[in-house]
């Protein structure tokens, strides 16, 4: 079969995507067509980095200095082609969107060959060492994204299904439409018109031109460019239009548009709809007396149009308004709205005419523009400018300026046909008062903040994360006075093969061995309660509460809040709380003992479905709920073909053991499920005494913490619970075992398992100071109801920790020392940053499930 | 989960020919999210069932949804949820899998039958439903009769009454291509999650199997957001099927709401007049998606314009409206932060003229007086703008209209909100002038409440104290 060769009619300059499987024929393409430093090959720059490239871990850092390169090529207006499989929309998007920033054209060249052809050239290149499959991966991916790739912004899209195709395939360089630099000149550039036919006429006659049968043109071949708004407003748009599309005819003139001509070009397309503003109703009122044919070629002729024009080996530039380098023989709409409006930022003046800024005072370029559009009493030369809109209309001149002598000649109106529009005022930026920073201030927290802290040097906050951790306290928190402290994250154990071989992800004996690693003699293993974690700051009395906390306070003897900084009670159940809680701290002699008159204590609250009812309900309910009904028409359905003898046997058994993890799903999930009718169903575990008034408990042991907060629970144990502990001697196996049995037993019966913590509460430098090991029905909630499937178990084994454990160190730290500030009495805005530093290293990407 | 599909008729074994499969074989095929198997669970003369049950992978679920990498709202949700146990849109992809050639209207054996409606019945043990009576709304009116019976969240919590799953019994006379069509299309629609991403491709399969039945159905709409999801979608279904029948007018709250944007631009517009600069600096403090400033952005009198917002997402829609990105001009003059009136934030120090409007009642009632003290005594601009809702006026709408916005946390009478404004005048150096916006009632008052506050000058801060 004989196909005639495609003939690709590139656009240049332009951002070439070549797109097409792996062993496409890409990059001999490439070759053939384009300069070597024309073509950005990812296998190239995979190479530079990394030496290989087929080396996929190298790929984010070559598109990077790819796209680099690319970059700083596009700013200077070089053709580029990006060789690359682009098989993916999200790479085709950055690939456009780095053209538009630089207002060029994205075009795509596929080569998409069939998959046979692929395969067998794949074979042929022995260097390639990855499977068939991601050739026939990428294939599929391309096919599924070529129906949609006309949405996607490319401006033109050329495909070669065949190797002969694409060897046949011829390729044409055209330049971009503004893009006249072949014509030398001489030149005479020609202000608004706006209709005033007779002075045209004028103006024309003294620069030399003779009208013969083709209309206007000039004996010794100089061209007239007109530079927009020929109509509207004056007295024959009809004639100027018929005179100047004439010599554009005729090779003797060239013209861009203005923004009348643009206005009426959409006018005749939109045809007789809609009102128009009353110059452009006079100039359509005109035309429409005219012979359809002259309508007709008004309309070819406004539309054919280019936004500017790039000339004499680009030692000018003509536009409407004017145009900043950067825009020139560029083609976008940015660039299009530009050259026709101008410098215009929204702002409109008194009619609602948008005000147009004096874009010429910051010109830098090195061609010469030449523009209009704003009237100017005389010829206004700034920088490598020159205005030439004198204003003839409002009874000023029409005028030309001679290319490329310089001079400009001039012709005074006949008439005032418009009143002139009011002069432009020059606007700037008033740089803003600078004011004395307060202690804490958001604007610094946003653009540089490492937090001090005693125990771990300067913790920096990810930039990122600050305004979304500023976002979330300010929606839900409690005034930053009382918040000094967020609970920090804890990581897990690690996973084990001999954990797993047991059918368990997570197992005591994984968070031994890290404490005996990193020399930790005595740990302490606390019961991990099934509850919300929750933040008790507690005043002897109101009295207390108003020197320490002043006005945030008022009126109350404390505050409960959540893990993120949230008020856990409304009103009239905090009242009852805290009332209680402070008779039995009372009641405890806590107040003298420890010699203060407030207590921040780091507690879990029960019932659980206390606060998180809605998540159980909406989330592990639904997925128990449509996992049973589910599974049981499974069951059934399996069964009657079993027992016609169909070979579902495997299956049926396979869906029943589903079925079963789904029964235990839903009871790990009913644990936490209490109804709570009252306040007097709440009740604190607390495990921390965190600050006192100038005293933190941090050199005390854990035992220390749990015994002074037990005689809460001796003065009121409906209030508060004890938290369960056990002591493991880690250079003893008797006890490390008994250690062991006793989390087997709290987790036998779906408990949530225990956290293992260095007897001492601040643990040696660098190792975690807690690590959770969950039971095994509490992590289906966690993992999904059939994580245990030993296919599934074996999934998860590799999960990594690192940068939950790193998160841990730095928000334990951030923990301590916002709680020395405010142990020593420090004002708010120096402990409060603390927490929010806490909650923004939140913020970051992490596996929910860790 | 499962499909079962009953054939009554004589001989009902035909069921084996209009679906291609031989009824003493079990049929199993791998799909990207797990595998299906068909089989015959009964076999009778006149009553033949077949049953397609797939097997949904969890764990490679939600790997592929830890890869799509979405925010969703509970951060468990990639990996703990429903979607491998309900018939949604793993069950249409599955049937048409399964069934493409019926689905097309073909039986190589039986073609008369194949066009033929015949008696079928379907069971779904687990359909995911966004609300009661819906799947009733989508069968019943092609014809079925729908037997949806809700699955309680728990037994044990009847209080739980929400009807998220259902499960569901259709039997209708049908053709099986047209039965097929109808679940393709609404099981994913009754759903409205769908496990793969929604695009353009989506509306010619849609329009491939729906032509004849949905542009006349009576829950056309519904259907087509369950569907779709996404709106740009549906309306570009909705303008080729359908033309919108009659835009409502506006709500009065609506109304208000645009009413008030441009009293308060004028009123910014007064006071920068009153300044008499070349140049105004105005902050729009809680600006969301930029109502007000892009009708500030309109005076050229305002440069710079800030607005600031506490929420990412806003910002990004105002910059949005504005064409920050694509207009450098404008970008020139308009910044957008994320911030929060809970702080103070330097970089609010200094400006001519700010507004705070409909702000103050989305606050907590304890953190108005920090608020108050950060905007008064912190950024403290030379001229204040506040508006707030007038809860008088809220009888206007009806006595059970309660607050106007579920996110409201107070809104105030006239009284009250003179009340706050004659503290910040007693406490900082601004005098204020109260008036109100928008539709006015003769005992009630306008809509919206706006107060003026302009700093006091030196002379004036000096009398005052003095007086």
């Amino acid at each position: 079969m004989i196909t005639t060769p495609t003939t690709i009619q590139l656009p240049a300059p332009a951002l070439v995507l070549l797109m097409g499987a792996s062993s496409a024929g890409k990059s001999s393409f490439a070759a053939r067509h384009f300069k070597p430093t024309e073509v950005l090959s990812s296998d190239h720059f995979r190479a530079l980095v990394s030496d290989d490239e087929t080396d996929g871990s190298a790929t984010a850092d070559a598109f990077e200095l790819l796209y680099a390169l690319a970059d700083k090529r596009l700013a200077r207006g070089l053709l580029t082609v990006i060789d690359a499989t682009h098989v993916r929309a999200a790479d085709r998007k950055r690939a456009i969107a780095l053209a538009r920033a630089h207002d060029l054209l994205a075009v795509g060249i596929v080569l998409d060959l069939p998959l046979e052809e692929l395969l067998a050239r794949h074979a042929e290149r022995r260097e390639r060492d990855f499977a068939a499959k991601v050739i026939q991966r990428q294939q599929g991916e391309l096919r599924r994204g070529l129906r949609g790739l006309a949405g996607e912004g490319l401006r033109h899209v050329w495909t070669l299904r065949s190797e002969a195709e694409a060897e046949a395939a011829q390729l044409e360089r055209t330049p971009l439409f503004p893009d006249r630099r072949e014509l030398r000149g001489p030149f005479d550039f020609i202000g608004d018109v706006h209709g005033c036919r007779e002075e045209l006429e004028t103006l024309l006659e003294s620069l030399g031109y003779l009208r013969g049968e083709a209309g206007y043109a000039h004996p010794e071949g100089r061209r007239a460019v007109f530079v927009g708004d020929l109509i509207d407003r004056g007295p024959d748009s009809v004639g100027v239009l018929q005179l100047v599309m004439d010599m554009v005819q005729g090779g003797a003139a060239l013209a861009v548009p203005g923004n009348h001509d643009d206005k009426l070009a959409q006018a005749l397309k939109a045809r007789g709809t809609g009102q128009w503003p009353a110059d452009l109703g006079a100039t359509l009122e005109q035309l429409s007396a005219q012979p359809a044919e002259f309508q007709g070629a008004v309309r070819g002729f406004l539309s054919g149009m280019v936004s500017h024009l790039v000339l004499d080996e680009g030692r000018v530039v003509v536009a409407h308004a004017g145009l900043p380098e950067r825009y020139q023989g560029r083609a976008s709409a940015r660039v299009r709205s530009f050259a026709l409006y101008g410098d215009v930022d929204g702002s409109v003046d008194a009619a609602g005419l948008p005000l147009r800024r004096d874009w010429a005072a910051e010109y830098d370029g090195a061609a010469l523009v030449v523009y209009g559009h704003t009237p100017v009493a005389g010829v206004r030369r700034v920088r490598n400018t020159v205005n030439i809109d004198t204003g003839c209309v409002f009874g000023g001149s029409l005028t030309a300026l001679r290319y490329p002598e310089g001079e400009t000649v001039s012709v005074p109106a006949a008439a005032i046909y418009a009143a002139p529009p009011a002069s432009m005022t020059q606007l700037a930026v008033a740089p803003t008062e600078a004011q004395p920073a307060a202690l804490f201030d958001l604007a610094t927290f946003f653009s540089s903040y490492t937090l001090d802290t005693r125990a771990g040097g300067q913790i920096r906050v990810p930039a990122a994360s600050r305004p979304d951790a500023v976002s979330v306290y300010s929606m839900h928190g409690v005034d930053p006075r009382l918040c000094a402290y967020l609970p920090p994250t804890m990581s897990p154990v690690a996973t084990s093969p001999q954990a797993l071989e047991l059918g368990l992800l997570e197992h005591p004996a994984q968070a031994f061995n890290y404490f005996r690693k990193h020399g930790v003699e005595t740990v302490i293993c606390q019961e991990k309660h099934m509850g919300s974690r929750a933040v008790l700051l507690l005043c002897r009395d109101e009295a207390a509460a108003q020197r320490r906390f002043g006005d945030a306070l008022a009126g109350t003897l404390g505050t409960v809040y959540t893990r993120t900084g949230q008020r856990f009670f409304a009103s009239d159940w905090e009242h009852d709380v805290l009332t209680r809680t402070a008779q039995a701290a009372t009641q405890a002699g806590l107040w003298d003992s420890l010699s203060t008159d407030w207590l921040l204590l780091d507690t879990e609250l029960l019932p659980w479905s206390l606060k998180a009812e809605e998540l159980i309900r909406e989330q592990y309910a639904a997925v128990g709920a449509a996992g049973l009904a589910g599974l049981s028409g499974s069951t059934a359905a399996l069964a009657e073909g079993v027992a016609r003898g169909l070979p579902l046997k495997e299956v049926l058994e396979r869906t029943q053991e589903r079925l079963s993890h789904l029964e235990h799903y839903r009871a790990a999930y009913r644990r936490y499920v209490r109804r709570s009718e009252g306040p007097q169903d709440v009740q604190f575990r607390p495990f921390h005494l965190l600050a006192a008034e100038g005293q933190t408990f941090f050199e005390q042991s854990h035992l220390w913490h749990l015994q002074k907060l037990a005689e809460l629970s001796g003065a009121d144990p409906q209030l508060f619970g004890k938290t369960a502990y056990q002591l493991a001697d880690l250079s003893d196996p008797s006890s490390v075992a008994a250690a062991t049995g006793w989390w087997t037993a709290l987790t036998a019966g779906g408990g949530e398992g225990m956290v293992v913590k260095p007897l001492d509460f601040l643990p040696p430098r660098g190792v975690q100071p807690a690590l959770k090991v969950r039971g095994p029905e509490y992590l289906r909630m966690i993992y999904g109801p059939e994580y245990t499937r030993p296919s599934n178990l074996i999934r998860l084994l590799e999960r990594a920790l690192k940068g939950k454990r790193t998160r841990a160190l730095q928000e334990f730290r951030l923990g301590l020392e916002g709680l020395e500030r405010l142990a020593a009495g420090d004002r708010y805005d120096n402990y409060h940053p603390y927490a929010l530093g806490v909650l923004a290293l939140e913020q970051g990407r992490m596996d929910a499930r860790l | 989960m499962l499909l079962r599909l009953t054939l009554h008729y004589s001989p009902a074994t035909d069921l084996g020919y209009l679906l291609h499969k031989h009824p003493d074989r079990t049929f199993t095929r791998t799909l990207s999210f797990g595998q299906s198997q068909l089989f015959f669970p009964h076999i009778a003369p006149d009553r033949c069932t077949a049953v397609l049950q797939l097997e949904v992978d969890p764990v490679a679920l939600s790997r592929q949804v830890e890869r799509g990498a979405s925010a969703t709202t509970a951060p468990l949700e990639p990996y703990v949820n429903d979607r491998p146990y309900v018939s949604g849109s793993f069950m249409a992809v599955a049937l048409k899998d399964a069934f493409g050639t019926a689905m097309s209207g073909r039986s190589k054996e039986r073609p008369e039958l194949a066009a033929q409606a015949l008696d079928f019945d379907v069971e779904l043990p687990a359909v995911a439903v966004r609300g009661e009576g819906q799947a009733e709304e989508f069968f019943g009116p092609l014809g079925y009769a729908v037997t949806a019976t809700p699955i309680p969240l728990d037994p044990d919590y009847p209080e739980w009454d929400e009807v998220s799953y259902v499960s569901l019994r259709l039997r209708s006379t049908v053709r099986l291509q047209d039965l097929l069509a109808h679940l393709y299309v609404l099981l994913p629609a009754l759903d409205g999650r769908k496990h793969y991403f929604v695009n353009e491709a989506e509306i010619e399969k849609l329009e491939r199997y729906t032509a004849d039945w949905l542009p006349t159905h009576p829950a056309r709409e519904a259907i087509l957001r369950g569907y779709l999801r996404f709106a740009p979608l549906v309306g570009q279904v909705r303008e080729g099927w359908w033309a919108e029948e009659g835009t409502a007018a506006p709500e009065p709250v609506e109304r208000a709401h645009v009413g008030r944007l441009d009293a308060v631009a004028e009123q910014l517009q007064a006071l920068a007049a009153e300044a008499g600069q070349p140049n105004v600096s105005v902050l729009d403090l809680g600006c969301g998606e930029g109502e007000l400033l892009w009708r500030l952005v309109r005076s050229s009198v305002f440069r710079p314009i800030v607005g600031m917002d506490l929420s990412a997402q806003s910002l990004r829609r105002a910059a949005e409206r504005l064409h920050l990105h694509e207009r450098p001009e404008v970008a020139a003059r308009v910044t957008l932060w994320q911030g929060s009136l809970t702080y103070p934030d330097s970089r609010l120090h200094g400006f001519d003229l700010a507004a705070l409007v409909e702000v103050i009642e989305h606050l907590e009632p304890h953190r108005l007086p920090a608020v108050t003290a950060q905007v008064f005594g912190g950024v403290a601009p030379r001229a204040l703008v506040v508006t707030t809702p007038n809860a008088e006026y809220n009888q206007v709408f009806g006595a059970e209209a309660g607050l106007r916005h579920s996110d409201h946390r107070f809104e105030w009478t006239r009284a009250e909100f003179a009340a706050w404004v004659h503290e910040i005048e007693r406490r900082y150096p601004y005098r204020a002038a109260i008036s109100g916006v928008g539709a006015e009632h003769p005992d009630h008052g306008h809509i919206t409440q706006m107060a003026v506050f302009r700093r006091r000058t030196e002379t004036e801060h000096a009398q005052g104290d003095t007086a």
